[in-house]
């Protein structure tokens, strides 16, 4: 509760000093991958090491969703089978893993990246375009 | 701005309900918060609260409908009480399930997302615009709006959308019809209405299957059906008097059956290929060595790329239209009338008076400033729920003209062009008399768009704006 109490001060009185972008890598295709370069702007705030793990973990993550394996083709027929409409009623194995994503992204803000100033933003809600990692104006967050 | 601060200070006395959930959850629901259909940039039309969505001209839908509502109604009508009675009674029934496939599956198609891109956020494109900048050399004209990427040991050339000011990604266009950038966009259907991308495309190719499946079984069986009771010595002339529905079947069903026909084939070719309908007609892959598998998108298994195109997990819908628009994105005009507000609204005060200091620091370049109050993305907020701007639709009328050109230059030796023209030219009668729209996009049912060509056009019209 602390730890989601300070992501809002964050959030709501803080004053953003900048927003750092992280694109999408292609070289794998229209795959959702992002890039592991470490941006210059987060040199002083974090470590090279634990950015790029967030980055490769939702890298594979987002692998994982996109997956093409027997299960896939499984769900594919029988969804072709019912005229696709299962997608009505039935969450999709993307959404599942979606929501792993936000549960992650939650977990590594509150615990890696709020104590150190900045925010991780679901890709998500950037149309799967960039992560984009807000950096905060470097005061006390309790008040 | 003073009365701003004086409510900002009585708010922030009033507790915040309940933690702030994630910015996309529908979760709060604060009188007047809109939801994100509601402020969406494209030409598109949504009903049901943004649960289903459309392109704004619905095209040649309505036709679709009743063309296979008329033809399958009179089927049920007139051709399967005899053919019970003579043939078997499972014809109804596989014709009842081809109809309901072949039902859905064209809502499906047309009223979903096909898979839209949404437009780079204010901050985002400052950010591409620097790296343009900074990679290119000013003295040598205007800095380079394409990068190159390398997939699967080939060179990838992705273009700037000027619209939705991005990079956009491989196999994405923009749909100069809807005003959108579409992922794995295959082409613009008038058809069925909507644009045919990654999220609808194994709705269309079913429907189109299914419909081939329905119109050959329909015309099999009116032909059955009459030459039964011509056989009794009444002859082909009384069979069709007894059965007048039967004759129109006949004719609805012999002229599009193989039209239909030769575009699911086409699809099928296109799916065993991992290639899109725009790909295929612009020759994006098969241009210097003339070599068709040169695309690095195929799996280079006619089993596998069939699987990646139609059996993947779905996409979900990128632009979240029922989701409700962050508090920051309200319009810096209205956020201090928005006064009667509950209290997790004193974000909207504090960014407003942030929003008139960068109204009032406009020179400035940092995107913090031009952010925290939406006048940064003025064409996001419009005045009502549909905006096509009017300075869209010139450089759409240039293009879609020059688009045309190109299609019937380019397409001659093409099967499925062919296909298409066919279409176009039984279709334009139709098309004139029920249609009178002096829109750019009354341009036939040409089934592929070339939106790359749009951005070009786009890009030397729009640069000043």
């Amino acid at each position: 509760m602390a730890e989601t109490h300070s992501l809002q001060d964050l959030r709501h009185q803080a004053a953003v000093i900048a927003k750092v972008f992280i694109q999408r890598d292609y070289t794998n295709g229209t795959l959702c991958q992002f890039q592991t370069k470490f941006p210059s702007e987060l040199e002083t705030k974090i470590d090279k090491q634990q950015f790029e793990e967030t980055v490769r973990t939702l890298n594979n993550l987002y692998a994982e969703a996109e997956k093409l394996g027997s299960q896939s083709y499984v769900e594919g027929c029988l969804a072709c089978l019912t005229a696709y409409t299962i997608f009505l009623c039935m969450e999709t194995h993307y959404e599942k893993v979606l929501k792993k994503i936000a549960k992650y992204i939650q977990e590594q803000n509150d615990k890696v990246y709020a104590p150190r100033g900045l925010l991780l933003t679901d890709p998500l809600e950037r149309g799967l375009r960039v992560i984009e990692i807000t950096i905060f104006e470097d005061r006390s967050l309790t008040q | 701005m003073k009365s701003c601060d004086s409510q900002q200070t009585d708010l922030q006395a009033v507790p915040t309900p309940a933690p702030i959930p994630p910015p996309h959850a529908a979760s709060r629901g604060p009188r007047g918060a809109r939801r994100k259909w509601e402020v969406f940039p494209g030409k598109n039309r949504f009903y049901c609260g943004g649960r289903i969505m459309a392109a704004q001209q619905s095209g040649v839908l309505p036709l679709t409908l009743g063309l296979i509502l008329v033809t399958t109604g009179l089927f049920f009508i007139f051709d399967c009480p005899f053919l019970v009675k003579h043939l078997s009674s499972c014809v109804p029934a596989v014709g009842a399930v081809l109809f309901v496939f072949v039902f859905i599956t064209l809502l499906q198609t047309s009223f979903s997302d096909p898979g839209i891109l949404p437009r780079a956020t204010p901050e985002e494109a400052a950010d591409v615009e620097r790296q343009i900048d900074s990679s290119g050399d000013s003295s040598y004209g205007p800095p380079p709006r394409t990068r190159e990427v390398v997939i699967n040991q080939q060179v990838v050339k992705l273009k700037y959308c000027f619209t939705c000011k991005m990079f956009r990604p491989p196999r994405t266009s923009h749909c100069s019809l809807c005003d959108n950038c579409v992922e794995r966009f295959d082409h613009h259907c008038p058809w069925v209405g909507n644009c045919v991308g990654k999220r609808n495309y194994r709705f269309f190719y079913t429907f189109i299957v299914s419909l081939s499946f329905l119109t050959s079984f329909i015309f099999s069986c009116v032909s059955t059906h009459l030459a039964m009771r011509a056989q009794d010595g009444r002859g082909l002339v009384s069979a069709l008097q007894e059965s007048p529905g039967s004759a129109v079947e006949l004719v609805i069903c012999f002229f599009s059956v193989w039209s239909i026909l030769g575009l699911s084939g086409f699809h099928t070719y296109l799916v065993a290929s991992n290639l899109t309908t725009n790909e295929d007609i612009k020759g994006s892959w098969s241009g210097k060595s003339g070599d068709v598998a040169s695309n690095p998108f195929s799996h280079r298994n006619v089993f596998v790329n069939c699987g990646s195109v139609l059996c993947t997990p779905l996409p979900p819908s990128l632009i979240d239209r029922r989701g409700f628009l962050p508090e920051e994105e309200e319009p810096a005009q209205t956020c201090c009338t928005d006064v009667q507000l509950p209290a997790s609204a004193n974000n909207t005060q504090r960014k407003c008076s942030q929003g008139r200091k960068g109204l009032l620091e406009s020179a400035a370049p940092s995107p913090l400033q031009s952010t925290s109050c939406p006048q940064g993305e003025p064409q996001t907020v419009p005045p009502g729920p549909r905006r096509p701007s009017p300075a869209d639709s010139e450089p759409t009328r240039q293009a879609s003209n020059g688009c045309r050109a190109q299609h019937s230059a380019g397409s001659q030796g093409n099967a499925s062009s062919a296909r298409h023209s066919h279409h176009k030219s039984r279709m334009k009668k139709h098309k004139e008399a029920a249609l009178s729209i002096s829109n750019p996009t009354s341009h036939g049912p040409v089934a592929p768009t070339c939106p790359d060509s749009v951005p070009t056009s786009r890009g030397t019209s729009s640069t000043q704006a």
